[in-house]
């Protein structure tokens, strides 16, 4: 299979406009991804599958990530003058990242035989404005997908057949894979708690009255 | 009827027994189970069923698959908070006298998944459990198990009095309040009436 390198440059020339930026990976996979504008992402898509290169025909995963509003720091060398003499020092630079709600689509080819290409999609925020477009249209297989990532983190796929909660009921209002999410409190005695259910223990304990 | 006349009486081949005796001994040789499952401990449950453990020896080999025709529901995996009012309605429908066995760490407790968010903790929170099976899954033999209990539970059962079962006491309830989808959680999150939470002890 081609780089990912050259697939972006490829989809930059087959797709006028398209915003395509390569996504690192640290962790031991090294496994990089494709952050691609909501914009052009169905005709990336269609790109992507009817390419005679690449033929990305089978789509096999589909799923959502949350990332709340958070400070990164990072550690850089810096070139100072310190008394006069030149110097490297470490300095500490902190950016604000957004908070936003991704959707990450894995793509393999049955037919080629290779991937995969991984997609990422990311709405504006996690608010009012947590739409992008569905890719249903191009692989059938996101539907019920798309619909998981609607149902537990509350993305609105646009151009979806059939978006409705998949695993929860209609009439539930939460989304329970956001990082933010507080869950019913029906707790009931565990012999072993551990971590968040040991501070739910100390609190329901607290509260029981001594018999 | 004394003990040691019964016996006497038998050796010399009269038989007696009492209608009470009788009526539980047909009871309990023929429980006819609901035939459904929701999750893996059904397959223990079918495996049970089948010629290896083969429940038919307790006469209890004839799943039904309707409601009515049904006396005992193997409530066999995970409930779902999703799934919790349908299996409430399907014991709603079965006819008196009916019986509950939970089979299996999820519909006892909730199980592995007992802290998340999707599960119901246990099927006795809506239902009255007559025997809970713990296990992940219970082998067959343990499904066996919980069926002899169930059985010397109605062979011990009076049919008179403030003990009799509930389907001879006109004022017990033979159908449980069905929980509704709420916008968090079930609505209600248990029934008073069947469960309470357990006080914590130290």
């Amino acid at each position: 299979m081609e780089t990912l390198e050259q697939i972006k440059s490829r989809i930059e020339t087959a797709v006028p406009g398209a915003k395509v930026e390569i996504i690192a990976n640290d962790a031991p996979s090294a496994q990089r991804s494709l952050l691609v504008d909501c914009e052009h992402a169905v005709s990336v898509a269609n790109f992507l599958r009817a390419d005679a290169e690449l033929k990305l025909d089978y789509n096999s995963n589909v799923t959502g990530v949350d990332w709340p509003a958070a400070e990164l720091t990072e550690k850089i060398k810096v070139k100072k003058l310190v008394d006069g003499v030149e110097k490297e020092v470490e300095e500490v630079k902190k950016t604000q990242r957004p908070a936003y709600l991704e959707a990450v689509y894995h793509l393999y080819s049955m037919e080629k035989k290779h991937g995969p290409v991984i997609l990422r999609l990311r709405t504006e925020d996690r608010g009012e404005k947590n739409h992008l477009p569905s890719l249903t249209p191009v692989w059938r297989g996101c539907e019920f997908q798309e619909r998981e990532a609607f149902d537990l983190f509350g993305i609105v796929f646009d151009g979806h057949p059939d978006l409705r909660r998949i695993l929860m009921w209609d009439g539930f209002k939460d989304f329970p894979m956001r990082k933010d999410y507080v869950e019913p409190d029906d707790y009931e005695y565990e012999p072993t708690p551990h971590d968040d259910v040991l501070e739910k223990a100390k609190k329901h304990q607290a509260l029981a009255k001594p018999v | 009827m004394d003990e040691g006349l019964k016996s006497e009486l038998q050796k010399q081949g009269v038989f007696t027994t009492t209608l009470e005796g009788i009526y539980n001994w047909g009871r309990q040789n023929s429980v006819w189970p609901l035939q459904f499952g929701l999750a893996c401990c059904a397959i223990e449950m079918i495996a049970a069923s089948m010629a290896r453990y083969d429940l038919s020896r307790f006469g209890a080999e004839v799943f039904r698959p309707s409601p009515r025709q049904a006396d005992l529901m193997i409530v066999a995996g995970t409930v779902t908070k999703k799934m919790a009012p349908q299996v409430v309605r399907l014991y709603n429908q079965m006819a008196e006298p009916k019986y509950v066995i939970a089979m299996g760490a999820c519909a006892i407790s909730g199980g592995p998944f007992k802290q998340g968010y999707n599960v119901l903790k246990g099927i006795d929170r809506y239902l009255p459990v007559d025997v809970h099976i713990p296990g992940c899954p219970p082998r067959p033999e343990a499904l066996l198990h919980a069926f002899m209990t169930l059985q010397k539970k109605i062979a011990d059962q009076e049919l008179t009095g403030a003990n009799r079962p509930r389907h001879l006491n006109p004022e017990a309830p033979s159908e449980f309040p069905v929980p509704q989808f709420g916008a968090h959680d079930l609505v209600p999150t248990h029934n008073p009436a069947v469960w309470k939470a357990p006080a914590l002890t130290r």
